[in-house]
């Protein structure tokens, strides 16, 4: 076994763990509130670890293969990084907005032991 | 384990974030209220962006992750829609 | 000028982000951009800095877009500070998942934060960092209604504000204003 295949192993591991870590979570925790915990913490930072094993695979493929063809592998890695910024940027927002939807609509938080929310004019 | 390369371990991925998937679609059908569809629509969406990055390196095709970046904004907007249309509506239980 | 000089840098890193690989050479730094692409960014970014600049002068009333070192000081805060404190939330979050033990709360908390720019940063830097998640923003009273997952023991206002966001408010604070 290669090094690197391991090194790619322990992060598609994590990445996995997280992942499904996230999506359990939304099955199981009581309300909407705790869902959403679960899923933006969780799968954004399951995607980090799966753009990460791709920047590494991107950059071992670059010095592997001939150089008309390395340009390609440049833009791979570094678009990666671009899609992670762009997830990063937009799941805190895109949490914040479901959340306060949920608590317009009137939803309570469940097993609550203190609540100071008054509707905002 | 004799000749597992780079790429299959990364597919190997793309089929756990793919059982995620299918987990938060049965969130999607179950949800008591909306919200709780919105949210395990939105981790379908950060699922779905991983999903298609491990692949753009699977078959070394780079439209794929620019694909992938405008996916993320685009279904960023979408969740924003979606919220802002059922924070008008009040909704008893169901 | 300094907000020209913002935005003139900030559309030129991201072209250049975008367009990386593009060369034609066989070493490194030849194969990263082709001279075309970099003309192009210059003259694309000289536009964009020159068609917004009054726009977003005018829009956006903070300090953060009058000094390009702010802007630096935010990617080093998010790849650093932040990312540290998202891996931390992680471990937090998946203790809760597999244990099951929660104790949520709905809190008031008032950072004291003047711009609109550096409530941002810090509602959305709070929503991925351990067990709170912003509900909602009150411009008028300057505060924030936040979820907390495991709602701590607490006896007056700064000890909540500190249990909630830790070093957020003094980043966001030295970002912003």
């Amino acid at each position: 076994m290669d090094v690197i295949i391991i090194v790619l192993l322990v992060l598609i591991g994590l990445s996995t763990f997280f992942s499904l870590l996230g999506v359990f979570g939304l099955m199981r925790f009581p309300d909407v509130y705790t869902r959403l915990h679960a899923t933006t913490k969780c799968t954004t930072f399951g995607s980090l670890f799966m753009v990460i094993a791709v920047m590494v695979y991107g950059v071992v493929r670059y010095l592997e293969v001939e150089s008309y063809n390395q340009g390609s592998f440049i833009v791979l890695t570094v678009h990666a990084f671009l899609a992670f910024v762009a997830i990063l940027l937009t799941n805190p927002s895109g949490a914040h907005a479901i959340a306060r939807a949920a608590r317009r609509t009137g939803i309570e938080p469940e097993q609550a032991v203190i609540d100071e929310f008054e509707e905002v004019k | 384990m004799t000749s597992l390369g780079m790429a299959e371990v990364i597919l190997i991925g793309t089929f756990a974030l793919g059982i995620g998937m299918v987990v938060s679609l049965l969130r999607l059908f179950l949800g008591p209220t909306s919200p709780d569809r919105v949210v395990a629509f939105d981790a379908m969406n950060t699922l779905v962006v991983g999903i298609m990055i491990g692949l753009s390196a699977f078959y070394e095709q780079v439209v794929l992750i620019d694909i992938a970046i405008v996916y993320a904004l685009l279904s960023w907007v979408s969740t924003l829609a979606i919220a802002k249309y059922i924070g008008n509506t009040k909704e008893k239980e169901g | 000028m300094l907000t020209f000089l913002t935005i003139f840098l900030g559309c030129l890193a991201i072209y250049l982000l975008l367009v990386a690989g593009s060369g034609p050479g066989a070493t490194f730094l030849t194969q990263l951009f082709s001279y075309e692409e970099l003309i192009a960014a210059v003259l694309l970014a000289l536009l964009t800095a020159v068609v917004t600049r009054v726009v977003i002068g005018k829009a956006v009333n903070d300090n953060m877009l009058k000094n390009p070192l702010r802007l630096g000081m935010f990617v080093f805060y998010t790849f650093t500070v932040w990312l540290y404190y998202l891996a931390k939330a992680n471990l937090d979050v998946a203790y809760r998942v597999i244990t099951g033990r929660i104790r949520p709360g709905i809190v008031r908390i008032k950072p004291g934060l003047k711009t609109e720019l550096g409530r941002t940063i810090l509602a959305n830097s709070i929503t991925l960092t351990p067990g709170t998640l912003t509900v909602d923003l009150d411009d008028k009273k300057d505060e924030l209604v936040i979820h907390w997952i495991n709602v701590g023991e607490y006896k007056d206002e700064k000890e909540k504000l500190n249990g909630v966001c830790g070093p957020f408010a003094d980043w966001a604070r030295r970002i912003a204003e």
